[in-house]
């Protein structure tokens, strides 16, 4: 068998997992696919190097996927999602400081996101009358499902997200050491970040993402449209890859050594028991010690994780356009939808019938309407009526 | 050339930023800046209202950058050297170099061609110097190894230093190894039988 080559990018973050399991276990190996994996520091370079084909596939953030597709503040090379590498797997995570100051102002549960958001409102309230600064925010890029998920939770709860607080890129490895520093009040970032923030005593996790969207594409296996149509066979056996990688990571069998395998300097570079926290869904979320589960905080192949769904990707669309990113059309939404490519997952793979996504819709928010891939106008119409 | 473009070079490489400001003031342009660290980018980038953004790829701040295009609010709307898709081959080669730009929409293409170029040439030439350094500590690293070796040589056998040489080369040729591999064998098994 004549080995093909592969160049593929990635970012050091835990939902990179099926990808560089699949080089480190020999599964992609097994499908005569010799892949290089490349560490970026950027997304910014992670969809060029994959745009202008130095890279043949990345770990993408699912928004840039859909805005590389769409010409969004880039230039236009259309990209596909042909494997969802994790859905979910982001959190927020908060000072102590403005921990306190939330739970103080919240009538509920502060584990309930519309409570919390409300709270946060009132905070934000306060800080107006008051004359002090706005909090600030960071997430880790404008097209990423870190800045929807803030937004959308915000705004649920009153707050206007581009006028009451700042909302910052960090690159991930900044956000804790910005946090530490008070410039920033307040993130939302993916696995590990926020137990490091947590374990060093700077942090607490105030939500899961999955608290906020049940089901929500996070990164995605990109590759460009042209490639992956000229390359069937390399694309069905990257796919198949990575889903014997995916299953084996879900295996809570072979936790451990997948956690061993990721931890490595050259792959996510911390500590394998961080990892494995966060594989298994189980996360410190206070200086304090107390820990919260939840078995949908990031899913690698489970609950249909792994095949792209178009439903994600119209949320997404949506989130642009009610963000100011994007134009409402008709086009664009049948475009964006188009970058999530099930039947290049259904062409390699076949998905085990009983493994079906949670959430009726598919996105599972915790406010308003269940979404309607076919209608976003109706979806943008109900958060226009801005709840107070 | 237009000497009045207002520069701004943020790179994480102190040594290669000078580099770099030092090329494009030997070009002429007066109004150069270097940003260091990570803190208040933004913020510092907007106040000084550059025209061009040169940005180091190892860096993560270039996602930073990308906010730029986010925010309305400024009057200069910057946008990425490869919005621009005329130019391939510079895209390609900048990115092979390692750097990326972020030009003020609508400055021409011709007037920031000469910068990249500059930028182009200045980083190639600061990764051959890194690898030539590379090269040179390695060989320092091997020196080390094989006098270290030439010392047990001597001692154990009770050779001259030319004879524990002539040892070491004649062994490394027969096993068709580097010298530098025999000698570091050496030293580890002499360290083993202490």
């Amino acid at each position: 068998m004549t080995e093909t080559r592969l160049r593929i990018g990635f970012i050091p973050l835990c939902d990179a997992a099926a990808l560089l399991v699949a080089v480190d276990k020999g599964f992609a190996a097994a499908e005569g696919l010799d892949i290089e994996l490349i560490r970026e520091v950027s997304w910014s370079n992670v969809r060029d190097k994959l745009n202008i084909g130095l890279f043949d596939a990345a770990h993408l953030l699912a928004p840039v996927a859909i805005a590389s597709s769409l010409g969004l503040g880039h230039i236009k090379v259309p990209i596909v999602a042909a494997f969802g590498l994790g859905v979910n797997g982001n959190a927020i995570t908060v000072s102590p400081q403005l921990y306190a100051e939330i739970i103080e102002a919240a009538d509920g549960k502060v584990h309930d996101p519309l409570a919390s958001a409300r709270a946060l409102a009132r905070v934000v309230e306060k800080r107006k009358r008051t004359g002090a600064e706005p909090l600030t925010l960071g997430m880790t890029f404008p097209f990423s499902t870190h800045n929807y998920q803030l937004r959308f939770w915000m705004a649920a709860g009153g707050i206007d997200p581009d006028e009451d607080v700042r909302l910052v890129v960090l690159p991930p490895p900044y956000m804790v050491e910005s946090l530490t520093s008070g410039q920033v009040d307040a993130f939302c970032v993916g696995a590990p970040w926020n137990s490091v923030a947590v374990d060093l005593g700077v942090g607490c996790i105030l939500h899961f993402s999955c608290e906020i969207l049940a089901h929500a594409a996070e990164k995605v296996l990109a590759l460009r449209a042209h490639w992956a149509d000229e390359n069937p066979d390399t694309v069905a056996k990257l796919l198949r890859a990575l889903d014997r990688s995916a299953a084996f990571i879900e295996d809570p069998a072979n936790r451990d050594e997948a956690a061993t395998l990721l931890a490595a300097p050259n792959r996510i570079g911390v500590a394998a028991e961080v990892i494995g926290r966060t594989l298994e869904g189980r996360l410190k979320i206070a200086p304090d010690g107390s820990v919260r589960s939840d078995d949908r905080y990031l899913l690698i192949g489970r609950n249909s994780a792994a095949r792209p769904d178009p439903a994600q990707s119209a949320w997404l669309y949506a989130q642009m356009v009610r963000w100011g990113q994007a134009p409402l059309s008709e086009e664009l939404l049948a475009a964006a939808k188009g970058v999530f490519r099930p039947d290049l997952f259904d062409a390699a793979l076949e998905l085990d019938a009983t493994n079906t996504p949670i959430p009726a819709d598919g996105i599972g928010a915790f406010a308003g309407p269940r979404f309607v891939a076919e209608d976003v106008t109706a979806h943008l119409k109900f958060w226009a009526m801005k709840p107070r | 050339m237009d000497a009045s473009l207002n520069i701004v070079i943020v790179d994480d490489s102190p040594v290669r930023a000078a580099i770099l400001e030092e090329g494009l003031r030997e070009a002429g342009y007066v109004n150069v800046v270097r940003i260091e660290g990570t803190a208040k980018l933004l913020a510092r980038i907007y106040a000084l209202d550059p025209d061009v953004i040169l940005i180091d790829l190892e860096n993560p701040s270039r996602d930073v950058l990308e906010q730029m295009f986010q925010v309305s609010r400024i009057v200069k709307r910057p946008v990425a050297m490869f919005v621009d898709q005329a130019d391939s081959a510079s895209i390609q080669a900048s990115v092979d170099a390692g750097v990326s730009a972020y030009i003020v929409d609508g400055l021409k293409k011709e007037r920031i061609k000469s910068i990249l170029d500059l930028c182009i040439s200045r980083f190639n030439a600061f990764s051959r110097l890194q690898s030539e350094l590379e090269q040179t500590k390695s060989a320092l690293e091997e020196r080390k190894v094989i006098d270290r070796a030439k010392g047990i040589l001597m001692k154990a056998k009770n050779l001259s230093e030319e004879q524990a040489y002539a040892l070491l080369r004649k062994t490394a040729m027969n096993e068709n190894r580097k010298i530098a591999e025999v000698a570091q064998s050496v030293v580890t098994a002499a360290e083993l039988f202490k």
